[in-house]
């Protein structure tokens, strides 16, 4: 068992980054699958802004996952396929029900998406392990892909209390 | 998941096994520290009230401390499931000890609406194959 936040070797960091780049599809597939679910009927009920809301979420998620996947590629490690995780939502899925379940799991994916960058920062900026890539270039990635994730909090936030 | 979370957990499945109070030298063997770090944080949980400590015996958990333990062992279950059955890692326990302290409980949160696992968890987490028993782990040919 290993105490302490700390990420040690190539290897840990290029699974951390997998599950970064999961936790990036999970939003992008989860956001259109909220899309998907509203039948003509409520879709419709759906404000502009909300669906705009997830359409860009789905956008931004997969940019973020195409930078960690690079990040991945120069250690030499392979992303898990959107498909793959795509199907796991697919078969996994309930659907929220209303318009504020639909932003409640939107908030929730943005702030799991903080989190994770905001701990991977952390662990690797704890950590004097020489990894094979460019530590400042990994890091200026996460640090720019967290600043988003937190500005996506922000817009789910504000839509959700002007809601109220 | 922090320090006190995982000492929580192991003081949990060092119980599981021994039947009995967790001893200093199991928990320091499981968590690979020295067993005067284990005395050190045992004390900080006792004093938190989620340990009682026993000279000799060794540390049990409170309710408040079961209650702990039990979330951090289903976070844990979440990271091994999630790396056995989407990432496919063979050495699935190996890497879920050294990702558990990275791993925020939100984000296993997020990681187990794509895994099965089941309404038992953690009850059914086996102490001593460290994993679900019902985590069907395919066997490698020698």
């Amino acid at each position: 068992m290993s105490l302490g936040q700390r990420v040690s070797t190539d290897h840990q960091l290029a699974r951390l980054l997998q599950i970064g780049v999961v936790l990036e599809e999970l939003v992008e597939a989860r956001a259109e699958r909220h899309l998907e679910e509203l039948d003509p009927s409520k879709r419709a009920a759906l404000d502009d802004e909300v669906e705009e809301l997830l359409a860009e979420a789905a956008v931004e998620s997969a940019e973020h996952r195409d930078r960690v996947a690079a990040l991945l590629d120069e250690l030499d490690a392979e992303t898990t396929g959107f498909e793959q995780i795509e199907a796991l939502v697919e078969e996994h899925y309930s659907a929220p029900g209303n318009t504020d379940g639909v932003l409640y799991d939107q908030l929730f994916s943005e702030e799991t998406a903080y989190k994770f960058y905001d701990d991977l920062i952390a662990a690797i900026e704890d950590s004097d392990t020489e990894f094979s890539v460019d530590r400042e270039e990994v890091l200026a990635t996460l640090r720019e892909i967290r600043a988003e994730e937190e500005e996506g909090v922000e817009d789910v936030a504000a839509i959700m209390e002007a809601r109220e | 998941m922090n320090s006190a979370d995982q000492y929580l957990k192991a003081i949990y499945l060092a119980q599981r096994l021994e039947d009995g109070p967790a001893a200093t030298g199991t928990l320091a063997d499981m968590l690979d520290v020295s067993p005067a770090s284990v005395n050190e944080m045992v004390g900080k949980l006792e004093s938190r009230g989620l340990v009682e400590h026993e000279k000799y015996a060794g540390a049990t958990l409170t309710d408040d401390g079961i209650v702990r333990a039990e979330d951090t062992l289903q976070t844990y279950c979440i990271i091994e499931r999630f790396l056995y059955n989407v990432l496919e890692v063979e050495d699935f326990r190996g890497e879920a000890r050294a990702l558990e302290s990275v791993i925020d409980d939100t984000v296993a949160e997020r990681l187990d609406t794509i895994i099965d696992r089941r309404e038992e968890c953690p009850d059914c987490f086996d102490a001593e194959a460290d994993c679900c028993e019902f985590l069907e782990v395919e066997q490698q040919a020698d």
